[in-house]
Formats: C-alpha cells, sequence, structure tokens
C-alpha cells in the first residue's frame, strides 16, 4: 500500500448545541486505502465524514488535504466526492442526467460526457439503464447510480455514508464484494462509515473504531479483532467474553479463582485487567481436565457449531464448540495461552463482556433500534 | 450546520413587509376605526351601539348554526359512503365534489336563485302538474339553502379526507376486538376523523355567519345579517365607523370560536384543503 | 348497503349541481324564460360579446389575476423558501400564523379591513380617488399568498436536504444548486400555486366588492351590479363561459401537477444543454 498520506485530521472537536460530538480526533487517512469508520449510532463517524466532505466545519482544529489546510473549502471546490446515505439522486433527472451531472458542471464536451457515462455504467452493471427514471429503480440499482454519479468525477476519495444500510442481507453481501472490486479497479481512496463490524472487517484495509466521538483503536481488521485495545473495542467486533482478571506477573493471569498461563507481559505487578476470550478459543473438556469448571445453561444450535453459555462462578460465558453439551450439564473448559488477551482498564471496564442477559433476539432488536435512530 | 446564508435571510424580507402592510394593518384599522367617531377622536360609542344590533347577531348565529349542522349531517354520511367506494370512484368523485368550491359563490347562488325564483324551473314544474306556485325566495329556508348548497363542498371534503387518510387496519383491528359496523363506526371512526368535521364546520360556520350575498339574492332583502349590515355601512351609508366596530366583534367571535374548536381537536394539525 | 350509499351520493351531487346545470342550459334557451326551454340558441353569448361593459371587465380580471398570480408566486415562493430554512422556531411559527390570517378570516373582514387601510391613509394623505387597480392589485395579491406558500411550502420540507449536499458535492456553486436541483424539485408547488392564484383571483368577488371603484370592475363585480334587480340571460351566458374557464384551469393545474416534474426535467436538461 502506498504510504503516501492523503487526508489528515488535526485534533478535531465538534459540538451541537454544547453536546460533544467529536472529541480531539487525530487522524490519517493514506493514499489509495479502503478506510472505514466503524461505531455505534452517535459515535461521530459520520460528522467525521461530514467533515471531510465538507458539510461540517470542525470548532477546533483543522483538516488537511494533501497537505494544504482545508477547513474553509467549500464541498464544490473538494476532489472528494460522496455517496450519499438515501442515495439522495436527483427525481428529476434520470439515470444518465444524474451520472452526467459532475461532469456538466465542469462543462466538458457531449461527446467525453457521453463516453464516460457508458463506462460507469458498465462498471457499475447497470448498462442499458440510462434512460430510466431513478423512481423506477431498485435499491440496490439507485446505490450504483450513486456510486456511478460519485466516481465520474474522479476524485481522489470517495466518501461513502452507510451506503448499504437500506438493502437487504444477500445484496449487501453482493455490494461489499462490488464495492471492494471498484476500489480495486479506480485505485481511489474509500472512506466508508458503518454500524456494521462484518462488512467493516472484510472490505477495509484499515478500521478506525470510535465511540464517544472518540477514535478507541485504529488498526487493520486482523488487528482490530485479535488485540482489541479496549472492553468497548473487544465487544464491538465479534463475541468476546471479557472477565475482569489480575495480572500477577509476566505471562500470568489469575481469573476466576484460577491461575493461568499467558503471552502477554508488560503490566504491573498485581495489576487489575480486562481479559478478553473469543468463544471459539475455549474448549470443552471433560470436568476433572478442566482448568475451569461450570454449568451449562443454554445451548443453541448454529449449524456449524453449538454456542452455549456457560455458568462459571456466577460469570456467564459464550463458547463455540462443534462437541453435542446437554442444558445443565457440567463440564470443564480448557483454555490456551495464546487465547488470552488482555487489556488495560479503561472507562468501559464493566459494560460487556457477560452473557447473562444475552439472546439472539436481543440482538437484533438493538440492531433494528440502532438503524432507527440513524435515521 | 452551517450558518444561514445572506440570501435565506433576506428571502422573506418582500412578504414580511407586504404582510405587515397589508395583513397586520388593516386589522389595526379596524380596530382604529372602530374606536374612532368622525372627528377621529377616541369613542366607545360604536361599541356601545352593538346591542342595537343583537337582533342580526342572533339570526345570523342562528341560520348558520342550522346551516352548519345540517351540512354535518348531510357531509358526513357522504363522506364516509365516498370514502367507501372503488379507488376509480373516489377520485372522480372527488375532482366533482371540489369543482363547485372553485365556481364564484357569486355564480352558485345566482343559479340557485334561477331555480328558486317566482318564475323559475321548480315553479315551473308546479304549475305544469297544476300545483300552486311556491314562493321561496324571502323565506328563512331559502337562506339556510342557500347557506348549506353553497358551502356543502367545505364540509365533505375535509371529512373525506381524513377518511381516507385513516389507516384500514384500525377497522379491522376494532371489528377483530368485537366491534360491530356500527360500534365501529362510533367507537373508531368518529372519533379519528374528528380533526375533518372541526375543520368542515369551521369552513362552513365562518363563511355562513359573515355571508350578505345569500341573503340579498335568496333572502329577497327580508333578513338582516351581519354580513348584510357590514356591506350596507361600508357600501351604502359610508359609515365606517360602526361597520368596523361590527367587523372586530365578529372577528373575535370567530377567533374564539377557533380556539375552542382547536381545543376539542385534540391540538392535532388543521386539515386545510 | 352498497346500493343505498350509490343513491346517496348520486343524489346529492344531482342536487349539488342542478342549478349550476340549470345555467348553462338556460344560457342557451332563445326565449327569456327561466321555465321553459323554448330553443336553442346564442342569443345571449352574442348579446354578451356586444357590450362594452362586459368585455372590459374581462379584460380587468385577466389583467389582474396574472399581475396578481405573478407577484404572488414571487413573494410566497420566497417566503416558503426561507421559511422552510429558519432555525428559529417562532420566527416560523410566525410567519405560518400570519400567513393563514386571510385564509382563516371570512372573506368580508379581509375585504373591509383593506378597505379601511385604503381609506385610513388616503385620509391621511388627503389624497382623493385611491380604490381602483392598485388596491384590487393588492388585495387580490395578499389573499392569494397563503395558497401559494401552501402549495410551496411542502416542497422544500419534502426536499430532502442531502440533494442540496449532493449538488454541492458535485461541484456545484451555491446559485448553480439552487437554479440546477432546488428549483425543478419545486417546481410543480410553483406551478400549482401560480394556478390556483389565478383561478383565486379570477374568481373573488367579496374582497374586490369592498376595493374596488366602478371605473375597475372585474366580472364577477359586473355580475353582481348586472343581478343586482332582475334576471338577465347575458349573466347565464357568462356564468357558463365562467364555469367552464375555471373548469379548464382547474384541468391545467391537475396537469401540471404531474407534468410539472416532467417540464421542470427538460427545462432543467435545457440549461444544462445551454451551458457548455
Amino acid at each position: 500500500m502506498n504510504k503516501e498520506v492523503l487526508i489528515r485530521l488535526n485534533g478535531i472537536s465538534k459540538a451541537y448545541d454544547g453536546e460533544t460530538v467529536l472529541d480531539h480526533i487525530d487522524l490519517e487517512i493514506h493514499d489509495k486505502e479502503f478506510m472505514t469508520l466503524l461505531g455505534p449510532s452517535g459515535c461521530g463517524k459520520t460528522t467525521t465524514l461530514r467533515m471531510i466532505g465538507g458539510f461540517e466545519t470542525p470548532d477546533e482544529g483543522d483538516v488537511f488535504f494533501d497537505g494544504k489546510r482545508f477547513n474553509d473549502v467549500p464541498p464544490y471546490q473538494r476532489q472528494v466526492n460522496t455517496v450519499f446515505q438515501r442515495y439522495a439522486l436527483f427525481p428529476h433527472l434520470n439515470v444518465f442526467d444524474n451520472i452526467a451531472f459532475g461532469l456538466r458542471i465542469q462543462k466538458r464536451p457531449d461527446a467525453e460526457i457521453k463516453t464516460k457515462v457508458k463506462d460507469m455504467l458498465a462498471l457499475v452493471n447497470l448498462k442499458g439503464f440510462e434512460r430510466r427514471k431513478v423512481s423506477t429503480l431498485s435499491g440496490g440499482q439507485q446505490q450504483r447510480v450513486a456510486i456511478a454519479r460519485a466516481l465520474i468525477n474522479q476524485p481522489k476519495v470517495l466518501l461513502l455514508d452507510e451506503p448499504l444500510a437500506a438493502l437487504d442481507l444477500k445484496l449487501r453481501k453482493d455490494m461489499q464484494n462490488e464495492l471492494k472490486n471498484i476500489q480495486h479497479q479506480t485505485g481511489i481512496t474509500f472512506i466508508y462509515v458503518t454500524h456494521d463490524q462484518e462488512e467493516a472487517l472484510s472490505m477495509s484495509d484499515t478500521v478506525v473504531v470510535m465511540a464517544h466521538g472518540q477514535i478507541q483503536q485504529i488498526g487493520t481488521p486482523t488487528d482490530i479483532y485479535n488485540e482489541p485495545i479496549n472492553a468497548f473495542v473487544a465487544d464491538f467486533i465479534g463475541e468476546s467474553n471479557i472477565v475482569d482478571g489480575i495480572m500477577l506477573d509476566d505471562y500470568r493471569v489469575k481469573l476466576a479463582g484460577h491461575i493461568f498461563d499467558c503471552v502477554d507481559k508488560g503490566f504491573g505487578k498485581n495489576e487489575p485487567v480486562d481479559v478478553v476470550i473469543r468463544p471459539e478459543d475455549v474448549d470443552v473438556v471433560a470436568t476433572e481436565k478442566g482448568m475451569l469448571r461450570g454449568l451449562v445453561t443454554a445451548v443453541t444450535f448454529k449449524g456449524v457449531h453449538y454456542e452455549i453459555i456457560v455458568d462459571v462462578k456466577g460469570f456467564k460465558w459464550m463458547i463455540q464448540t462443534t462437541d453435542f453439551v446437554a442444558e445443565g450439564e457440567t463440564i470443564g473448559l480448557s483454555i490456551d495461552p495464546d487465547a488470552f488477551h488482555i487489556m488495560k482498564k479503561s472507562e468501559f471496564s464493566g459494560m460487556f463482556g457477560d452473557y447473562s442477559s444475552f439472546s439472539d433476539e436481543l440482538e437484533k432488536l438493538s440492531d433494528v433500534t440502532e438503524e432507527i435512530e440513524e435515521e | 450546520m452551517k450558518k444561514q446564508s445572506v440570501f435565506e435571510r433576506i428571502a422573506a424580507a418582500p412578504y414580511v413587509a407586504w404582510s405587515a402592510m397589508f395583513i397586520i394593518g388593516p386589522l389595526l384599522f379596524v380596530v382604529f376605526f372602530a374606536f374612532t367617531d368622525a372627528n377621529g377622536s377616541f369613542t366607545l360609542d360604536n361599541i356601545l351601539s352593538l346591542p342595537s344590533y343583537s337582533h342580526t347577531f342572533g339570526i345570523s348565529l342562528g341560520f348558520s348554526l342550522i346551516a352548519t349542522t345540517i351540512c354535518l349531517l348531510i357531509g358526513y354520511p357522504l363522506a364516509y359512503c365516498m370514502s367507501r367506494m372503488s379507488e376509480r370512484a373516489r377520485n372522480v368523485l372527488t375532482i366533482l365534489m371540489m369543482l363547485p368550491m372553485w365556481i364564484s359563490l357569486l355564480i352558485r347562488t345566482y343559479s340557485l336563485m334561477a331555480l328558486l325564483d317566482n318564475g323559475g324551473l321548480v315553479n315551473g314544474f308546479l304549475t305544469g302538474i297544476g300545483l300552486p306556485k311556491v314562493t321561496f325566495i324571502g323565506t328563512e329556508g331559502a337562506v339556510i339553502l342557500g347557506m348549506i348548497y353553497d358551502f356543502l363542498p367545505y364540509m365533505v371534503l375535509p371529512i373525506y379526507t381524513s377518511m381516507t387518510k385513516l389507516d384500514r387496519r384500525y377497522l379491522e383491528a376494532a371489528s377483530d376486538l368485537g366491534c360491530n359496523s356500527v360500534q365501529t363506526l362510533f367507537k373508531v371512526v368518529l372519533p379519528l376523523t374528528m380533526p375533518g368535521v372541526i375543520s368542515g364546520v369551521t369552513m362552513v360556520f365562518v363563511p355562513s355567519i359573515s355571508t350578505f350575498y345569500i341573503s340579498q339574492k335568496l333572502g329577497g332583502g327580508v333578513f338582516d345579517l351581519l354580513g348584510d349590515t357590514i356591506e350596507r355601512q361600508f357600501q351604502l351609508a359610508d359609515t365606517y365607523y360602526i361597520g368596523a366596530a361590527i367587523s372586530l366583534v365578529m372577528m373575535i367571535l370567530i377567533l374564539i370560536s377557533l380556539a375552542i374548536m382547536n381545543k376539542f381537536s385534540d391540538g392535532g394539525e388543521d386539515i386545510i384543503v | 348497503m352498497k346500493f343505498l350509499s350509490k343513491f346517496y351520493i348520486v343524489i346529492i351531487f344531482l342536487i349539488l349541481y342542478a342549478p349550476i346545470l340549470v345555467v348553462i342550459l338556460f344560457s342557451f334557451n332563445e326565449s327569456g324564460s327561466l321555465s321553459n326551454f323554448t330553443g336553442f340558441s346564442l342569443y345571449w353569448y352574442e348579446d354578451l360579446f356586444r357590450n362594452d361593459e362586459a368585455l372590459t371587465a374581462l379584460k380587468n380580471s385577466l389583467v389582474l389575476a396574472v399581475f396578481s398570480s405573478i407577484l404572488a408566486t414571487v413573494l410566497g415562493t420566497l417566503a416558503a423558501f426561507s421559511i422552510s430554512r429558519a432555525k428559529n422556531k417562532y420566527y416560523r411559527r410566525a410567519m405560518e400564523s400570519v400567513s393563514n390570517i386571510p385564509m382563516m378570516n371570512p372573506d368580508i373582514v379581509t375585504g373591509v379591513s383593506m378597505m379601511l387601510l385604503f381609506v385610513g391613509v388616503a385620509q391621511f394623505a388627503k389624497a382623493g380617488s385611491y380604490l381602483g387597480f392598485w388596491t384590487m392589485l393588492i388585495a387580490h395579491t395578499t389573499f392569494n399568498l397563503p395558497y401559494v406558500i401552501l402549495s410551496v411550502l411542502p416542497k422544500f420540507r419534502q426536499m430532502d436536504k442531502s440533494l442540496t449536499e449532493a449538488a454541492l458535492d458535485l461541484g456545484c456553486t451555491p446559485v448553480q444548486t439552487l437554479f440546477r436541483v432546488e428549483l425543478p424539485y419545486i417546481m410543480p408547488g410553483i406551478v400549482s400555486g401560480l394556478m390556483m392564484s389565478f383561478t383565486l383571483s379570477l374568481d373573488d368577488f367579496v374582497i374586490s366588492h369592498f376595493v374596488s371603484s366602478p371605473d375597475f370592475k372585474t366580472l364577477p363585480l359586473y355580475i353582481y351590479t348586472q343581478t343586482a334587480h332582475e334576471v338577465k340571460f347575458s349573466m347565464y351566458a357568462l356564468c357558463t363561459i365562467l364555469i367552464f374557464v375555471i373548469l379548464f384551469l382547474l384541468i391545467a393545474v391537475n396537469v401540471a401537477g404531474s407534468m410539472g416534474e416532467h417540464r421542470a426535467r427538460k427545462k432543467a436538461g435545457k440549461i444544462m444543454m445551454g451551458g457548455k
């Protein structure tokens, strides 16, 4: 990846009516990078995006583009284009005119406009749709038109604000692949906003996890998943058991009354820490061979594996296993040293990682409310 | 968001100036003239002389209340029937109901007169089948009929609009919960279409109580309604002071009744057709 | 039940339309009788068009309707734009309530109050004759304004803010955004506001009755003076003509509603083509 910095955010803060939305954000976006801003609603990800697009001005801090201060450049003078959340296609123009819009503003010759629009329609798989009214298109097709309309101006950066939120699951998966392909083909920097962690992990070069108007962690998808920096990130990305622990010494952590070997070091002696154990990293073994012992309180068949909830001394763990266990059974648990990920205590400690109230429905419900809040 | 642009700020300036001069201004002049005598000095005489018009207030109120009530009794079932027709029929009926609203009141009243006149079609028909002529013009009935005829569409349309907006699922839910159709009408449809009723009542009552043309044409000059009194003060007598006072009182009465009716409508948005 | 409701609808609509149909029918009656249709003739129409006064009134009505509807549309559209963008809740509410006053007030009060304004101002200015075209124009524009705002404001409100942002994003300056995206979007509202104003102005009698003078008569005022004492069949002819004009305008408004979008699109396309 080209490591040239294209956009730099320097200590950006923003508040609406006294409510802080962004709190001293520092961020570097590299050329040709696929970067995703990930976080729950209200975390400030969309505001960050709109600041790069030019629709918001920071209260504090500076935006640099190609090394030049960019704060007061209006949107129409930025080499940045946006794919809006609900597409914002112009209802009075057909597909061709929507895509040609930017070029016409630049007063390009008709012949050039024609070829370019054609190329764009081919790129987004919409050949032959030139004369269609935008209102007759499906959500996925409107999405493609919106992408084509933004890309035709050959921006340095394409901003995408939850572009797939309104599509159904199957279409969303297809579009994820297509977006990734388009990014490869065009070599344009993509900045992508989403609250869907799966989307973020599967598409991005770099993931920026945000919460409470602050950046929690920046890293590759693997980094973010394997080395979450705090309880919030661990919980937001994938499933996690987050357990209170005490770092007795380097490579030795005590949790749930048992002392484990681990691979982490560099903490203070007897420092309280948060310990993340992913559900797939816990082995179910016979009771007598287990490092820990627990009572199975719920079993859900998930196809490839079972998802079981295990009560270990009052703390509910989620464990994914391919072996069948029955509800009410007492089982032993075994964990390898590299399965522990030790994190310093943070403001998020104790808020996440217990599965006592977990259920699939609840999770889905909270997803829905999140989407509604975004509206 | 950004601050408002200069254009956004000044765009309304012409309108603000216009409405200050020609909407607010005239109302201030009504107040001014209502409390002024011919010499231009302050007086309460105009207002105090109003009790001598109590008969006018009385019959105006009576006529318009009767007309409004009958309009409601005719209009509500009509709107209900219309809302149950097929969509195509509904579209046609809506246009047919709107058309008379756009034809001048003057023309419509005049055409009703053509029907009811002594030498008109109805009397022609009556004499044709050997019955005696009936004098319609100059009766209370003719004036009230004129009001109903002229303003019925204003009652029907808002009610009809709120009925078509009514979610079918409420009706299904009501019958699911054991309401028969009459119970559904009274327990679900009526309360939910109340905003339409309120604005329909307003839209019939206000022009009825202030009309002068209907009473001139169909009342044959027998009845002196509020509108007639005001009109005469301004057109013939050229004494604006009493006319202004009556207008002021009428405006206040209407404002009060609007406020009362808005209370009933539960703060729902006004339906304006 | 179904039959009963159909029957009811038919009866009411018959009653509603009977008088209008009678006027239309008898405007073609060759004799001056309201009870007997003796034969078809255009006599009353010829009579009407021989009448200079009627033709002058027609001309006045048209001139007034054109000017007052255009003026109201311009003022009202600007006002709607500003109301839709206003951040201050109280300003917004005040603007909307003021624009509702002429709609809520009975026509006679609007007419009388306007007349008092003109009388009062003339008294202060010691001016002589004051009622005529200008006072009519002011009055008509004033009662048209709320209808323009009512039909344009929702368009501004419905417009997704991101449409404007998308235009800016794609390189439009704010002025270009206004002409290429925002105006085409609200155009159907503007067109229907304009048509509605034109129709209302053509139609108004009560307010005009108070702010006009004998030397500036519109058609409704002319009809009023002509029918003050007797039945005149040439007035039936005039009413018939007016009914059809209004009918035509109403259809035009409805067609404009669906056509407006189409036309606006064509126009926007033309501007774009012309802009190269």
